[in-house]
């Protein structure tokens, strides 16, 4: 396999609703702040790039099925080759890493990843029925399933078997609403506190709206190439690429029916030992894995990626992660997947100040630096959850943070990290579903 | 007391337009205001059960069905077919009637087909000597009492006397 390396991406403002434009105009935004951070003239573009990878969730959303392709007729793309892919909330992910092979398989010099969601073309609770259409609709769906419902079952048993506090996740909230006050791309830029989140309406026991993603519309894109289309940009573009370089990346899957998994052993990071998850604070004695308190698809995804990547221990190797926070309880529930802490330990984690960003003042009294932060964009929670540009809006905002383009990009450089080496971004499907994790790092 | 943030309720009803203004001038149309309608989507499915019809048609002789892979023995409390531990195929068995609560939510929101029925208790129920849960309805518990300590309630089942085909055809009491 060939070096991978991200280029430059785009983000269109995530919103409530973008009556203004049809999905096809909302990309090409995306599209086009990529080509003009780099200098690429879009005629110019168009000759050099290969192909494209689009992403987008739900077909019921846009009540339109082809879109990618009316996406890719709308960029001037045809008759280059493209393919859709979907994967649930890990949509974007996928994307980012089927146009990750389509480089390092040699298929492509030049790759583009775009994606897209706009949700608000139906009401909240209608768009809560499309998502829960993606539980089983046999036994799950007609039970009155939905998907904030299926994240407060997990977390409860996360509360019973590890003592996790409903004030743990609120650190969460308040974190990433915090950070994206100073990110203009977010939908939510609100200064909260433990008790606004506490506060706010519970949706289903014990998350709160505070505690849990917003639909949105918006795109997302990123440009990705190899190191001869590295040369073929700099050629077209007359400058050199300020590059991030993928490191690796990995991916993992559960059944789709949360009823459905497994008490086992955890598989192990390099750096966790057996002794790590037998003894009194597991139930029974012995941590029984993953049940419904832990992604397996999460951690099988950081295995692989890790191993890629040559990463032995991720909360000192790593410099930040844009995690999928869908709800508080699942950044938590990811801290431990992804190995940052161990299994039972991220209640506590989420607020000892490890995951929170240097320099800003979030109104909590924390006990430590931070050392890792987490969705230092503001994540889903603030940033909002186009399905399909999301795990593609993560890479651009890990990309900016590695290029230390942050304050060029946000007009503000509240949320550029010092010198970061290495990020990770990861990107989840419906309880756990499917996983993605891939691995960033400065060229 | 005054409330300021008093709003009139918004419907999706709309006024059927013949025409709309046009400026003279084309080139000023960019800031024409987007065109938004309603378009009303309805589908009648023809779902099929499948493999998983016994299951169904357990419910409605009130009995609580489960299957079992023949070849290493998994158990499962939603039915499998398929064994995912080892693809071995599966037979049904008939399931104990109690079981107890391994996790719960309360629904104070849901998708638009279940909204009237908010607030609901969704939980998980783990059976003896089953491997895998089933997701059901909790009754006979005040939604606004929600607690951990539900978490290991026993509970056992119940079901509708008119059936109506769906997975709610059995819910949980506590036993």
């Amino acid at each position: 396999m060939r070096p991978v390396y991200g280029v430059s991406g785009g983000v269109s403002k995530f919103k409530k609703a973008r009556p203004d434009k049809t999905f096809q105009a909302i990309v090409k935004e995306a599209v086009v702040y990529t080509l003009q951070d780099i200098g690429l003239e879009y005629p110019k573009f168009l000759e050099i790039v290969d192909g494209s990878v689009a992403s987008y969730f739900s077909d019921h959303f846009t009540r339109q099925l082809m879109a990618g392709i009316m996406v890719q007729d709308y960029l001037g793309l045809t008759p280059k080759p493209s393919h859709r892919v979907e994967g649930g909330g890990a949509t974007g992910g996928l994307c980012f890493q089927e146009a990750w092979k389509s480089i390092a398989s040699g298929d492509m010099d030049i790759c583009l990843a775009y994606g897209f969601e706009t949700m608000s073309h139906v009401n909240t609770w209608k768009g809560n029925e499309f998502i829960a259409l993606a539980s089983d609709v046999s036994f799950d769906y007609p039970v009155g399933g939905f998907y904030s419902g299926y994240y407060a079952m997990m977390v409860v048993r996360h509360m019973k078997e590890y003592g996790t506090t409903v004030e743990q996740m609120a650190h969460v909230s308040v974190k990433n609403h915090m950070n994206a006050y100073h990110n203009p791309y977010a939908q939510k830029r609100q200064k909260l506190t433990i008790g606004d989140v506490r506060g706010a309406p519970i949706v289903a026991w014990p998350l709160t709206r505070l505690d849990i993603c917003v639909m949105s519309d918006g795109a997302a894109c990123t440009l990705l190439a190899s190191e001869d289309g590295l040369k073929k940009i700099e050629k077209a573009t007359g400058k050199r690429v300020n590059a991030v370089k993928v490191a690796g990346i990995g991916r993992g899957t559960d059944a789709m029916r949360m009823s459905d998994r497994p008490h086992k052993d955890v598989p192990l990071l390099p750096h966790e030992k057996e002794s790590d998850y037998v003894g009194k604070r597991f139930v029974g004695g012995k941590l029984k894995y993953p049940g419904i308190h832990s992604f397996r698809a999460g951690r099988m995804a950081s295995l692989n990626a890790y191993k890629h990547a040559g990463i032995k221990d991720p909360l000192k190797e790593i410099d930040f992660v844009e995690l999928h926070d869908a709800y508080t309880s699942s950044e938590i529930q990811t801290y431990e997947d992804m190995g940052l802490c161990r299994y039972g330990e991220g209640g506590e984690f989420a607020t000892t100040g490890e995951t929170f960003m240097p320099g800003i003042d979030y109104g909590l009294k924390l006990k430590k630096e931070p050392v890792c932060p987490v969705n230092p964009s503001g994540g889903l929670i603030a940033c909002g959850h186009p399905v399909g540009a999301t795990g593609l809006m993560q890479a651009v905002f890990a990309m900016w943070q590695l290029q230390g383009t942050i304050g060029k990009h946000f007009e503000d450089n509240k949320l550029q990290l010092k010198n970061p080496r290495r990020g990770a971004i990861h990107s989840h499907a419906g309880t756990g579903t499917y996983v993605t994790v891939s691995i960033l790092e400065k060229n | 007391m005054a409330d300021k943030t008093a709003q009139i309720e918004e419907t999706d009803e709309g006024t059927i337009l013949f025409n709309v203004p046009l400026p003279q001038n084309v080139e000023l149309l960019k800031d024409l205001s987007p065109i938004v309608l309603k378009q009303p989507y309805h589908i009648d499915y023809i779902h099929s059960y499948g493999q998983d019809s016994p299951w169904f048609a357990g419910l409605a002789n009130k009995r609580l069905l489960g299957t079992r892979c023949q070849k290493c023995g998994y158990r499962f409390a939603t039915p499998k077919l398929s064994c995912m531990e080892c693809g071995g195929d599966c037979d049904w068995v008939e399931m104990p009637q109690e079981g107890k609560i391994h996790t719960f939510t309360v629904c104070e929101f849901g998708s638009e087909e279940f909204l009237k029925e908010t607030p609901f208790i969704l939980c998980l129920v783990e059976f003896e000597n089953f491997n895998t849960l089933l997701l059901s309805r909790l009754i006979g518990v005040d939604p606004r009492e929600a607690s951990l300590s539900w978490v290991g309630m026993k509970v056992k089942a119940k079901f509708r006397r008119n059936s109506k085909f769906k997975p709610t055809d059995v819910y949980f009491v506590p036993a």
